[in-house]
């Protein structure tokens, strides 16, 4: 398997929003055309259920099919364009030092879900879809269950073989390491900080996150 | 912190007994007299209707080279649907077959593919468009063409979705019968061609009251230059509902409990 690293030379310094965000709860933030959005996985291999919206039109959203079909490939990494469910880029991956995130395996975890994966007993374990229902239900952008559509994983690794296994690997972030996009319209953001405790997603201990988003500066050209 | 998984977790025969009694102790076998009715659905067109819980649906292609793209909606609570990221984990699978089942997002099976002559059914292929198909195959508008004119599955899908009340927010990743898309260990997708040959056929046992969308539209990676869209035969028969001997529910412990959260919405 072959991943591309790629290094950012934006300073934290100059972020005009840093936050850190526990493990097991919703986040959401609007960011603006042409700004950078950086996660970084403070501790190491914790999954970062992420969904994206059109501010102005929420009904325009995160397509994982459209994001792998327009590169014709089922991982995320630096180059790829987020696309939405209209066709068109939401957001490009200008740095990585992941190498690779999961589109596929990417259902948020639910209750339910749970039942099924490991146990009907593990209904009342907390989980991203539960983050996700009471994060829209707060939120004025209104969103409905119907607009929570298969989410993107960022840092996790859950590799499809030729013969069309698709299995849950331990994952390849390691502390500090990070991905950073470019948004390419105004953004609505939807993370489940993932409280999954069931498999090695989260390494078995989910652990807290880091979001910093830069203004595009006049001198940063994209090249990072 | 964690609730420790239990060596005896509940299981099937842990069921009160009216539940377990809900369950047929057999699966039904396809045969031509349980058939309740049939439509054959030609190449490019888009269809949906409601399968009630316990009709199965054999499609069967006439031709080679068939793709049939599907989305599954709960009748009776629409925001619950076919779900492929939950269908694809739970099965550890990327691909569906004889034997796996259709999951919502709510740990339901919608349906299961109770058989199939055909060993791959695609879930990560997505939806032709009109783009494409006009960039693929060029333009042919009904004004000349009537209705040989060129059609592509998401305005299929908008369409028969809008006649159930659902639009845009309900599209989400479909399944593809009867292709096959391959990955590399890079992750690079490929289409396998001629994947499926007439004849070929899958039956999908209805678990709830669906509703079914169908595009006959050709597959969104099928690499050719020639509109040649296959028509495949809809037949629905009475099969009933999985047995407990049935091989989708016994395929592995985790579809065990999704025909228990199943049942349980019906008892």
């Amino acid at each position: 398997m072959s991943v591309r690293i790629v290094e950012s030379n934006l300073d934290p310094v100059e972020a005009i929003f840093d936050a850190e965000h526990p493990p097991g709860t919703p986040w959401m933030h609007e960011i603006r055309k042409g700004q950078i959005f950086r996660i970084v996985d403070l501790e190491g291999n914790q999954a970062v259920d992420t969904l994206f919206y059109n501010a102005h039109d929420t009904q325009e959203r995160y397509s994982l099919i459209d994001t792998i079909l327009a590169q014709g490939n089922l991982y995320l990494s630096v180059g790829t364009r987020i696309m939405s469910s209209e066709g068109r880029p939401m957001l490009t991956i200008v740095a990585d030092t992941c190498g690779r995130h999961d589109t596929v395996g990417g259902g948020a975890c639910s209750s339910e879900g749970n039942t099924v994966r490991y146990a009907l007993e593990k209904r009342f374990m907390h989980n991203c879809r539960d983050n996700y229902m009471l994060a829209i239900a707060e939120h004025p952008a209104a969103l409905h269950k119907r607009d929570v559509v298969p989410n993107i994983n960022f840092f996790m690794n859950v590799p499809m073989t030729p013969e069309g296994r698709l299995t849950f690997e331990d994952g390849i972030s390691g502390p500090g390491k990070y991905v950073e996009l470019r948004a390419e319209m105004d953004i609505l953001i939807l993370i489940s900080n993932c409280p999954q405790l069931n498999n090695p997603a989260n390494g078995y201990n989910p652990t807290p996150v880091r979001y910093l988003v830069w203004d595009a500066p006049a001198a940063e050209t994209g090249a990072a | 912190m964690s609730i420790a998984a239990s060596p005896d977790a509940l299981a099937f025969d842990d069921l009160p007994s009216l539940a377990r009694a809900s369950v047929p102790d057999h699966s039904t076998s396809y045969s031509q007299e349980l058939a309740l009715w049939r439509e054959r659905m030609p190449g490019g067109f888009h269809w949906s209707g409601l399968l009630r819980r316990g009709n199965s649906l054999r499609i069967t292609t006439h031709g080679p080279n068939a793709n049939v793209s599907a989305l599954f909606y709960n009748f009776e609570e629409r925001s619950e649907r076919y779900n492929m990221p939950d269908t694809l984990k739970g099965q550890s699978t990327a691909y569906l077959r004889k034997g796996l089942v259709c999951y919502s997002d709510m740990g339901r099976v919608l349906c299961s593919v109770a058989d199939s002559s055909c060993t791959w059914h695609d879930t990560i292929g997505g939806i032709s468009d009109a783009a494409q198909v006009d960039r693929q195959y060029g333009a042919k508008r009904y004004q000349e063409h009537r209705n040989a004119m060129h059609r592509n599955a998401r305005d299929g899908f908008l369409t028969q979705l809008g006649k159930w009340g659902m639009g845009k927010r309900d599209l989400v990743p479909n399944v593809n019968f009867f292709s096959k898309v391959m990955v590399d260990e890079d992750g690079n997708m490929k289409l396998v061609p001629n994947h499926s040959v007439n004849g070929d056929f899958v039956d999908l046992r209805f678990e709830m009251n669906t509703i079914v969308v169908l595009s006959t539209c050709q597959h969104r990676l099928d690499p050719g230059p020639r509109y040649e869209p296959t028509a495949v035969e809809l037949m629905c028969w009475r099969s009933g509902t999985a047995g407990k001997d049935d091989l989708c529910r016994l395929s592995m412990p985790e579809n065990g409990r999704g025909f228990i959260n199943t049942e349980r919405y019906y008892l």
